[in-house]
């Protein structure tokens, strides 16, 4: 019989490298996992998993910032990795497009400026 | 047997081969965890108050984020523990049963979805792989000035701050867009020393304590006498992409690839 603690030691693994070690999981890791995975059954306090469900939804707003994830222009990981991507790098050059316009129009604008005024 | 007014907790599913637990180390609500064996079936489970996961008080406390972390690593630790022993089917939080019957009759009736599930987790363990968009060290602040200088017919000090400014903007997109291209390399090169893969939403950035957004997110199940493989092609991953950092967690107990409706596993 095995002497123990039930509590296990950080991340046994394989001799972590310096590199890329196994890094302890941090909390959204651990919430991810045990709310939103796991076998479901039903228990004796059957309302509590719609509870659940709720709680869920609001924990994907603290965990899954939205912010974070329109920031970096990726929503590959809910459809089509590969299209899904393309789709947000071919936004991500429109914007740049009109943001270089307006920045050149601007330059114009300064320019014109700084001749009237030298 | 549960105390009077009190609930069984239940961790997960593990082979009726299990080794008991030897000593009182905690589990949910500080009670230690205990076995309960039917149909050729061990499930892992332990004895919890009225007063704190009783219906009402559940209700009240998992809306408590201080008291859900602490019972969230509570669970996992148990399960942790189990899976260094053998294979283990992880329950969802807050599975809970009036009586220790009600977990037999929920063995027997679901034996063969567990024992599937089992036999699906069974010498293989999830790892878990992030990666971090970099920010490179101040891109475009010198170069980008000198490129300024040289292009534009412009010299005012407002033009060449435009122009600073346009190149950092070019600069941090395609940070970003080599970053999503490292993102989906990783992901897809690790795919190939696993079992099976799960996409997770990228975290935020206060919960993951990380200041540059994750660009990358996944979940592996990899057969144990491939991860060394798995951590190894990790390593050279890390080397070979700077615009990410990768970061890896595990071995985890197989959370991510039992669940119903997600691919296999008991219904």
């Amino acid at each position: 019989m095995t002497q123990g603690s039930l509590v296990p030691a950080e991340s046994p693994g394989l001799s972590p490298g310096p590199i890329s070690g196994p890094q302890p999981a941090n909390l959204g890791d651990i919430l991810e996992r045990v709310l939103d995975k796991g076998i479901v059954i039903a228990g004796d306090i059957r309302v509590n998993l719609l509870d659940i469900e709720l709680l869920t939804i609001k924990l994907r707003l603290v965990i899954a910032s939205l912010d974070t994830a329109s920031q970096v222009g990726i929503n590959w990981w809910q459809a089509d990795p590969w299209l899904s991507a393309e789709a947000a790098n071919g936004s991500n050059s429109r914007e740049l497009e009109e943001e270089n316009r307006q920045l050149r129009s601007r330059v114009k604008a300064l320019e014109a400026r700084s001749r009237d005024g030298g | 047997m549960a105390a009077e007014g009190g609930w069984v907790w239940m961790y997960g599913v593990a082979d009726d081969d299990l080794e008991t637990f030897a000593d009182g180390a905690a589990g949910v609500g500080g009670a230690p965890p205990r076995t309960i064996t039917a149909a050729g079936l061990t499930a892992i489970v332990g004895d919890v108050g009225d007063r704190e996961y009783g219906e009402a008080a559940l209700r009240r406390n998992l809306e408590d984020l201080d008291w859900l972390a602490q019972t969230a690593r509570a669970h996992h630790a148990v399960l942790e523990a189990v899976a260094e022993r053998g294979p283990v089917v992880p329950m969802r939080l807050a599975t809970l049963f009036s009586s220790d019957a009600g977990v037999t009759g929920t063995l027997q009736e679901r034996a063969d979805d567990f024992r599937e599930a089992l036999s699906l987790v069974s010498a293989r363990n999830e790892w878990g792989v992030k990666a971090y968009a970099v920010k490179p060290a101040d891109p475009a602040g010198e170069s980008g000035h000198e490129v300024a200088g040289r292009e534009g017919p412009a010299t005012g000090p407002g033009a060449a701050y435009l122009q600073r400014r346009r190149a950092q903007l070019t600069a941090s997109k395609d940070v970003r867009r080599e970053a999503l291209a490292s993102a989906r390399t990783v992901y897809a090169e690790l795919s190939g020393f696993a079992v099976s893969s799960r996409f997770y939403p990228p975290q935020a950035p206060d919960l993951a304590g990380q200041q540059t957004p994750m660009v990358l997110n996944a979940a592996y199940l990899v057969a144990d006498e491939r991860a060394g493989e798995f951590t190894a092609a990790m390593a050279d991953l890390t080397a070979r992409h700077r615009f990410v950092q990768l970061t890896l967690t595990g071995p985890w107990p197989a959370y991510s690839f039992v669940s119903e409706g997600d691919g296999p596993g008991p219904r």
